[in-house]
């Protein structure tokens, strides 16, 4: 549904996005993620048609945004970074307006309003003048306006920003539910967000895509990912080294610690590892009749990740200039 | 061609409803007329009463002034209070073209002038009441001080896309539009025209809404005063699309 073909948006001498690539079909629901300033807020408004794109394609449906703008965009609902709502009007007129603006007239509007205000949660505020609301209930009008037509296309920029812990899940499952008939672009700082709503994610830093797959083979991109803990009694920790180091498909084996009642080890599997050291180690316990006290295999984490391809400026900048 | 109308109308009525949320409307329309019957009524001033004349000429002389300032502060927050709130972006990535909105915005605002200058009708009572006016001029200058108004609305949808402050917005405004007026002001022409050859100060002159203005107030609707002033918003409308299209190309 959304194709982005090497998309560049230069600011001044500034490129804000450099030469991004990726396509989103019907049922994904991808995740933008990156450090502030990485360029996803730029990336979608120019998706969305907000601002032109210095170069590159984007395509939404059958529609170029630049050439066909206007079936472009109605084809997609957007909800901007800040969220913004008209100050002067009621949650209601403010509803009722983005309905019309698409198109929808009537009694659909009618229907279609009671829907997203019944989505999210809205009944109470429903006659307030937006101005106001609070920030929570703002976002959530704003949300609401962005999926009044019930779009194809759904692009959201945090669109989990300044709810509390009830919306957060309530709209992560909206998300969710819809992303199994629309395609779903979002960004968000929240890296369990990702693995709890995304069936893909891009991670961009400096306007550059820098990693790019489904959160598991993202979180197995971590350096610990599948590292295997083991706490075995009775037994002495070089020759339980030795028999791990034998297993094939290990890098390397650290022992943790050792006294007379156990020995802890951690077994770092290689990059290349295909799963069955979990099977080999199991095994290799069962030959070996060892008492296991405690046994457990570390998950990759997100934010590990994150913070391995996305280094914070400084470093970046020092390793140019050496 | 229906999309279009459906577009633009939608757009009108929520700025239409904008004005009306707050008291800010009804104020502006209290000052106007007060300011309106001041100029009008007053014995330095207007001399309405003094003339003795069945006219509304001196209601109407003042209307290029009271609006220099007046149009500028409904104007202003045309599209900086977009731009600082942010809906700019909602606005715009939805699917209707830019020029729905730039227009639909205009005429929201046109029509609340409009407004405004219609419930003047009292003192149009008032010379019917006192004399036996001769109606054309009084509608030709009404129609006249219609144009006057857009013309000038339209110079500040220009000025308000230009900036998110809303009084830096007014102030280029105010600006423009003053020019306008003193391009074809007499005191101003009859200085010009100890040095500089006639066809310039004619030509600058026919730059000036008050050329065009005081043209309506004589009862004849012509052509050329119509095209002035509907050329004037076309340009400044079509100045506000650049604008906005460069704001967000850069
Ligand atoms: N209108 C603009 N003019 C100049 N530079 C801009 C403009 N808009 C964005 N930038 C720059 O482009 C870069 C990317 O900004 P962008 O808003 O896309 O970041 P982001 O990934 O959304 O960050 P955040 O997580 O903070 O929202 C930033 O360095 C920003 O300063
Ligand atoms: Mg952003």
């Amino acid at each position: 549904m959304i194709h982005v073909e090497k998309l560049v948006k230069a600011f001044g001498p500034k490129i804000a996005v450099n030469r991004i690539s990726f396509q989103v079909e019907r049922g994904e629901v991808l995740g933008f993620l990156g450090p502030n300033g990485a360029g996803k807020s730029t990336t979608m408004r120019m998706i969305t048609g907000f601002i032109p794109p210095t170069e590159g394609q984007v395509r939404v449906g059958d529609h170029n945004i630049i050439d066909q703008p206007i079936h472009a965009k109605r084809l997609m609902g957007y909800l901007p970074e800040s969220a913004p709502c008209y100050p002067d009007m009621t949650v209601h007129g403010f509803l009722d307006f983005a309905a019309e603006i698409r198109g929808i007239r009537g009694g659909d509007r009618k229907r279609a309003i009671h829907r997203v205000v019944d989505l999210c949660f809205l009944e109470s505020v429903l006659h307030q003048s937006v101005d106001t609301l609070s920030k929570g209930y703002r976002h959530r009008t704003c949300f609401a306006q962005s999926i009044i037509h019930d779009p194809d296309v759904l692009i959201m920029d945090e669109p989990t920003d300044g709810l509390d812990p009830n919306q957060k899940h309530e709209v992560r499952g909206i998300i969710k539910r819809m992303g199994e008939k629309k395609a779903i672009i979002f960004s968000t700082h929240i890296l369990e967000e990702v693995e709890a709503v995304c069936s893909r994610a891009i991670i961009i830093d400096r306007g550059e895509i820098v990693a790019n797959g489904t959160p598991d083979e993202l979180k197995n991109r971590s350096r610990n990912a599948g590292t295997v803990h083991l706490r075995i009694g009775g037994v002495s920790g070089t020759m339980v080294r030795e028999k791990l180091q034998q297993l094939s498909g290990v890098e390397h084996v650290t022992l943790l610690s050792e006294d007379a009642t156990h020995a802890e080890v951690s077994v770092k599997p290689e990059a290349r590892e295909s799963g069955s050291l979990g099977e080999q180690i199991s095994d290799l316990i069962h030959r070996e009749s060892w008492r296991i006290l405690k046994l457990n295999r570390q998950e990759g984490r997100l934010d590990e990740v994150f913070r391995d391809i996305t280094k914070p400026d400084t470093i970046k900048e020092g390793g140019k200039a050496a | 061609m229906n999309q279009t109308r459906s577009n633009i109308w939608c757009v009108l009525k929520r700025e239409w409803k904008g004005y009306f949320a707050t008291p800010v409307a009804f104020v502006f329309i209290v000052i106007f007329l007060a300011l309106i019957g001041f100029f009008t009524f007053s014995s330095q001033l207007g001399q309405f009463f003094e003339r003795e004349e069945a006219s509304l000429s001196s209601f109407f002389t003042w209307h290029p002034w009271i609006y220099l300032f007046l149009v500028p502060s409904v104007g202003m927050r045309l599209w900086s209070e977009e731009r600082r709130q942010g809906t700019m972006e909602l606005l715009l990535t939805m699917p209707v073209a830019p020029w729905h909105t730039i227009v639909g915005k205009f005429l929201a605002s046109w029509a609340f002038l409009a407004l405004a200058l219609l419930l003047t009708f009292p003192v149009v009572f008032t010379t019917g009441y006192l004399g036996d006016p001769d109606y054309g001029p009084i509608v030709c200058g009404y129609i006249g001080s219609i144009f006057l108004a857009g013309g000038y609305l339209a110079v500040s949808s220009m000025t308000s896309a230009l900036t998110r402050n809303q009084v830096i917005s007014f102030i280029l405004s105010v600006v423009i539009c003053l020019f306008l007026i003193l391009a074809g002001f007499p005191p101003v022409t009859d200085m010009l025209i100890q040095w500089a050859p006639g066809w310039l100060v004619d030509t600058v002159s026919s730059f000036s809404v008050m050329t065009h203005f005081f043209s309506f107030q004589r009862g004849v609707l012509d052509s050329r005063d119509i095209i002035f002033f509907l050329s004037l918003i076309g340009f400044c409308l079509f100045t506000t699309s650049v604008i906005l299209r460069s704001l967000r190309t850069n």
